[in-house]
């Protein structure tokens, strides 16, 4: 599923302009040690953390699309190297879990 | 000798959380021009940004130094900064010193030296209390298996 279609089906809209990759897997994750080390390409990292290390660790790994959880905004700076790596970049208002479930409807196990 | 191909150095400056991780961008940045395999930039890429976290929660000013040649990259990095007593108790997965602040941004997991060692073919850290800190990572490029 592209990053675009998985957006559209979870009622996400995107924060920056995105490169528009294969979603294959996702991992779950708010310390950046355990993204880098688990987190594997075309995947879609959900998270709380909104600050500029954890898209450059979400990047290294190869992740397509992160999902900011709990309603929290990234800040511009972040937004800007979100742009320059081409992942999608997306903030959701419910917890990590709520957004879990509608990734396990839409088939992802 | 192995052929040189590449050797470039990069400041990392402590407690600068807003440009932590720009220079292992940079790093996996060069190794792509250069049309080196994913998998081993991916193992260069973590090495370097877990070593380049570590300066800038802990050790305040180092210089990472990133030498490719024909058969390895290498990633050294040598801080200035407080240096480490127990190394063995610092490798240990889980050991972590991160405050209360680090910990909220999703750091001090005790993970950053595991995940460098794992990712090296070649690992040294040797530190001194007081001096500083030098981190020595090897990646092999062919396999002599
Ligand atoms: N360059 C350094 N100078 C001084 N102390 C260091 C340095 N690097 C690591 N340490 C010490 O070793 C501990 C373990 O480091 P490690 O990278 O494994 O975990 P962490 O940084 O605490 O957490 P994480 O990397 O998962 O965010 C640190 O908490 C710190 O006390
Ligand atoms: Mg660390």
């Amino acid at each position: 599923m592209k990053v675009s279609e998985l957006a559209q089906k979870t009622g996400l809209a995107a924060i920056n302009e995105y490169k528009d990759r294969e979603i294959e897997r996702v991992y779950i994750s708010d310390m950046v040690s355990d993204l880098i080390a688990s987190a594997r390409t075309n995947s879609v990292v959900v998270t709380l953390q909104t600050h500029k290390s954890l898209i450059a660790a979400a990047n290294l790994a190869g992740a397509a699309m992160i999902v900011i959880v709990n309603g929290r905004k990234p800040s511009e700076d972040v937004v800007a190297l979100a742009n320059r790596t081409g992942i999608g970049l997306f903030s959701y208002d419910l917890d990590s879990w709520a957004f879990a479930k509608k990734l396990v409807n839409l088939g992802f196990e | 000798m192995p052929e040189e191909l590449l050797r470039k150095t990069f400041e990392i400056q402590g407690w600068d959380f807003e440009n932590a991780g720009e220079r292992s961008a940079e790093v996996t940045t060069i190794l792509k021009d250069l049309d080196v395999d994913p998998n081993i930039i991916l193992r260069v890429g973590v090495v370097a940004f877990e070593a380049e976290m570590n300066v800038v929660m802990y050790a305040g000013r180092a210089t990472l130094t990133l030498v490719v040649t024909d058969d390895e990259i290498v990633v050294e990095v040598a801080d200035e900064g407080p240096g480490i007593a127990d190394i063995e108790l610092a490798m240990q997965p889980g050991y972590s010193t991160a405050s209360d602040e680090m910990r909220e941004m999703g750091f001090g997991y005790g993970l950053g030296l595991p995940n460098i060692k794992k990712n090296s073919d070649v690992f040294s850290l040797q530190s001194e209390v007081g001096r500083g800190t030098r981190l020595h990572s090897i990646i092999r490029l062919i396999s002599y298996g």
